[in-house]
C-alpha cells in the first residue's frame, strides 16, 4: 500500500515536472502568440491580406530556418553562417540572369549551380568551426560578417575588372560592379505559379512551393533516421562518446554544416523567386537573424529544434513582420516605431533564448 | 634559421605582420602617388587617440576572463545618453564634457553591473551572448530615441518628424575639446595633445588598478577561475568588476570618440562598434585571454593608420567604397583568426 502511494507520488511528480518542461518550452511561442494578437488588434487589417501575407511567407520562408536544424542537432547551436548559403544562391541567379535563362527551368538551373558553390562554403565553414569548438556561434556569426565583405570585394570590385562580364542589367554604367537592385523578372515567382489556387480576389495559395517546402519537411525527418542522421544525433549529445565509438567527429560535423549550408542555398532562391529582385548588397545580410529568430520564436533552443518549432516560428515570427509597422503606426502615429519594434524583437529573442539556454 | 623565423613570427603574431606590411606597403603607395604625409600623420594621431579608449575598454573584460567585450554597445549607449543630456541643458565647452561624462559614467556602472551579473549566468558564452545583448539593446534604444522628451532643437528634428535626429552636432558642446587642448604644429603635422593625454591618463589609471590588490585578484580570477577560486577570491565578482570597467570605459571612450568626430551618431550608430575595436587589440597581439595596453597601443595605431592610408591610396586607384570593405574584411578576419587558433585554451 505504502509502496504504491509512494509510486503514485513519484508518477505524479514526474509528470508534473513533465508538463513544467513543455510550458518552459512553450513559454516563447505563447508570448508571441499574445503580441501577434495583440498586434492583430491594432493593426487593423483585413483578414484576407493578413492571411494571404501569412500564407506567402509560411511558402517562402521556412527553408531558411530549416537549414538550421541539422547543425543544433549536431550541437553547434545556431548556424548563423547561412548566410554564405543564402549567398551560394545568389551566385546561381545572377548567373542565369546573365544568360538569361527563365521560368522554372532558370530557377532549377540556379539551384544547379548554386549547390557546387554551397557545399564549398559550407566545407569552409565546417572547417574553420572545428577549430572553434564550443564558440561556434560567435565564429559562424563573424564569419558571416567577413563573407559578406568578401561579397562585396568580389561584385562591387572584381565582377566587370578582372572577371569578364558584359550585361546591361547586371552591371553599373561604369563597366565594374553589379547594380544594386537586379530585376528577377524571368524567374518571378515561378515556382509559386507552377500550381497557384485562387481562394478568392486577393488570397491565393502558391500550392507547389507550399509541397517542395512540405518536401523538405519529410526528408530532412526521414534523414535523421539514417545512419549520418544518427552519428549528427550522436555527435550533438556527446562528441566524446562519439568518437569513442568510431564516430569521425570532425567530418560528421562538416557535413552537418554543407547540408545546411545547400538547404541555405535552395531556401534563398525559394525566397527571392518570390520576391522577385535580388538586392545585391542587402538580400543576403539579415538571412541568418531572421530565420534564427523565427527558429528561437517557435520554442527552439540552441540545443534542441524540430521542424514543428520550424514552421510554429516562422508563422509566428512573420505574423509579428506583417503586424507590427502598421499597429506601431495606428498606436504612434508612427511607422519607423514598428520597424524598430520588430529589429528590437528578433535581436531580443536571441538574447533571451540564449541566456536561457547557453 | 626556419626554426628562429617561425619562432619570431609567434612572437610578433600573424594578425600583427600582416597589417603591418599592410601599412608599410601603402604608405610607400602614398609616397610614390604624392598623397600629402602631414595631413596623414596628423589624420593618423587624430584616429588613433578617438579610438584608442574604446579598445582599451577591452582590456579588463579580458582580463577578467569573459572575452571579447562584445557588449561594447551597453556603455557606448551610457555614454550618448550622456552627451545627449548635456546637449539638452545647453551646457558648453569643458563643462558639457564633465556633464556628459558625469553623467554616463554612473549608469555605465550600472549597466555594467547588471550586464556581468548576466554574463556569470552564461560562463563559456559570453561574446555571443554579448553580442546579441547589445545588438538588442541597441535596436531597443533606438525607441527610446524615437520617444524620448528631448526638447532642444539642435537635436530634435526641425519639423515633420518626430524624436532625435540621426546625427547630432557637437559644435555648441563639447566639439574638439580634447583635440585642440594644449594642440601644437610640429611641421605641418598637427598634434592634438589634449586627446592623447587624456588617453594616457586613462592608461595610467588601468596600469595602477592592474597593480592594485583587486586588479591582481581580477587578473587571477580570469587568468584562472579554479586557482582563483582557491585562494579565496570570488571569481564572479571579479567577473562583475571586469565589466564593469569594461562598460565604462566604453562610455568614456564614446564621448572621446564623438568629440574628435564633431557628431553624435544615434539609433544604429553604436550597433556594430564592438568590431572594430575588438579587432584593433587583437592586432596588437591580445589573445581572447591575454590583453596588454601595449597591445592597445600597437593595434590601434596600426588599424587606425593603415585605414587613414588606405581610404585615400584607393579612392586613387579604385572607385567606390573600398576602403569600407577593406576595413570589414581586416576586423572580421582578425577576429576570426583569434577565435579559431586557441592555443591557451
Amino acid at each position: 500500500m505504502m509502496a504504491m502511494k509512494l509510486e503514485l507520488a513519484k508518477n505524479s511528480s514526474v509528470l508534473t515536472v513533465r508538463i513544467r518542461q513543455k510550458l518552459i518550452e512553450m513559454a516563447v511561442p505563447l508570448l508571441f502568440l499574445v503580441l501577434c494578437g495583440i498586434g492583430a488588434y491594432f493593426a487593423q487589417l483585413s483578414p484576407v491580406f493578413l492571411i494571404n501575407e501569412i500564407i506567402m511567407r509560411m511558402a517562402r520562408n521556412p527553408l531558411l530556418v530549416l537549414a538550421l536544424i541539422i547543425p543544433v542537432v549536431a550541437g553547434m547551436g545556431m548556424n548563423f553562417a547561412i548566410t554564405l548559403g543564402a549567398m551560394a544562391g545568389q551566385i546561381g541567379l545572377i548567373i542565369i540572369t546573365h544568360y538569361e535563362i527563365n521560368g522554372i527551368t532558370g530557377l532549377l538551373v540556379a539551384a544547379l549551380i548554386a549547390t557546387p558553390f554551397a557545399v564549398l562554403f559550407g566545407y569552409l565553414t565546417g572547417k574553420l568551426l572545428n577549430r572553434a569548438k564550443g564558440k561556434e556561434m560567435i565564429t559562424s556569426m563573424i564569419f558571416g560578417f567577413f563573407a559578406n565583405y568578401v561579397w562585396q570585394l568580389f561584385f562591387l570590385a572584381f565582377v566587370g575588372s578582372i572577371i569578364p562580364m558584359r550585361n546591361e542589367k547586371l552591371i553599373l554604367s561604369t563597366g565594374v560592379g553589379l547594380r544594386n537592385t537586379i530585376d528577377l523578372a524571368g524567374i518571378r515567382q515561378s515556382l509559386d505559379n507552377l500550381l497557384k489556387i485562387q481562394v478568392v480576389q486577393g488570397l491565393s495559395i502558391p500550392v507547389s512551393t507550399l509541397l517542395v517546402v512540405a518536401l523538405f519537411c519529410v526528408l530532412i525527418t526521414f534523414f535523421m533516421k539514417t545512419k549520418l542522421g544518427q552519428d549528427i544525433r550522436a555527435v550533438g549529445q556527446n562528441m566524446e562518446i562519439a568518437r569513442i565509438s568510431g564516430i569521425d567527429v570532425d567530418r560528421v560535423r562538416i557535413y552537418a554544416i554543407i547540408i545546411s549550408t545547400v538547404l541555405a542555398a535552395w531556401g534563398q532562391l525559394i525566397w527571392l523567386q518570390n520576391i522577385g529582385t535580388l538586392n545585391t548588397y542587402g538580400s543576403h545580410v539579415q538571412v541568418g537573424l531572421f530565420a534564427v529568430a523565427a527558429l528561437l520564436i517557435g520554442g527552439a533552443s540552441v540545443t534542441k529544434a524540430t521542424i514543428w518549432q520550424v514552421l510554429l516560428g516562422t508563422f509566428l515570427f512573420h505574423t509579428l513582420f506583417i503586424i507590427s509597422p502598421v499597429a506601431g503606426r495606428n498606436l504612434v502615429g508612427d511607422a519607423q516605431i514598428g520597424e524598430f519594434f520588430r529589429v528590437f524583437v528578433a535581436y531580443g529573442v536571441i538574447a533571451v533564448t540564449l541566456l536561457l539556454h547557453a | 634559421m626556419k626554426e628562429r623565423l617561425t619562432a619570431a613570427m609567434d612572437k610578433i603574431g600573424l594578425p600583427r605582420l600582416i597589417i603591418g606590411l599592410f601599412l608599410i606597403v601603402f604608405c610607400v603607395g602614398a609616397a610614390i602617388l604624392k598623397l600629402p604625409m602631414s595631413m596623414l600623420l596628423s589624420d593618423m594621431l587624430v584616429r588613433f587617440g578617438m579610438n584608442a579608449v574604446l579598445v582599451l575598454a577591452m582590456i579588463p573584460a579580458i582580463r577578467a576572463g569573459t572575452g571579447l567585450n562584445f557588449g561594447l554597445p551597453l556603455g557606448v549607449i551610457c555614454g550618448l545618453i550622456g552627451a545627449v543630456v548635456a546637449i539638452e541643458y545647453k551646457f558648453s565647452g569643458l563643462t558639457s564634457f564633465l556633464v556628459a561624462l558625469g553623467v554616463s559614467i554612473p549608469l555605465a556602472v550600472l549597466t555594467g553591473y547588471l550586464y556581468g551579473l548576466l554574463l556569470n549566468r552564461i560562463k563559456g558564452q559570453e561574446m555571443v551572448v554579448g553580442t546579441y545583448v547589445g545588438f538588442s539593446i541597441v535596436s531597443g534604444m533606438c525607441i527610446f530615441w524615437l520617444l524620448a522628451p528631448f526638447h532642444n532643437p539642435e537635436m530634435v528634428w526641425a519639423y515633420g518628424g518626430t524624436g532625435l535626429r540621426n546625427t547630432i552636432t557637437l559644435e555648441s558642446s563639447f566639439d574638439k575639446i580634447l583635440n585642440n587642448f594644449l594642440a601644437f604644429n610640429i611641421g605641418q603635422v598637427q598634434i592634438p595633445t589634449g586627446l592623447l593625454l587624456f588617453f594616457a591618463f586613462l592608461c595610467l589609471l588601468l596600469w595602477f588598478f592592474s597593480r592594485s590588490k583587486s586588479g591582481m585578484a581580477m587578473h587571477v580570477a580570469g587568468s584562472n577561475p579554479r586557482f582563483a577560486q582557491s585562494c579565496g577570491i570570488n571569481v564572479n565578482k571579479m567577473r562583475i568588476l571586469g565589466t564593469v570597467l569594461s562598460t565604462v570605459l566604453a562610455a568614456v571612450g564614446i564621448l572621446v570618440y564623438n568629440q574628435s568626430y564633431g557628431f553624435l551618431s544615434l539609433y544604429n550608430g553604436p550597433l556594430m562598434m564592438a568590431f572594430p575595436a575588438a579587432a584593433a587589440i587583437l592586432i596588437g597581439g591580445a589573445s581572447l585571454r591575454r590583453a596588454t595596453i601595449g597591445h592597445v597601443i600597437i593595434g590601434t595605431f596600426l588599424f587606425q593608420s593603415v585605414l587613414v592610408v588606405a581610404s585615400p591610396l584607393f579612392n586613387v586607384i579604385v572607385e567606390g567604397s573600398f576602403s569600407e570593405i577593406f576595413r570589414g574584411i581586416i576586423s572580421n578576419g582578425v577576429i576570426l583568426y583569434a577565435l579559431t587558433t586557441g592555443r591557451e585554451e
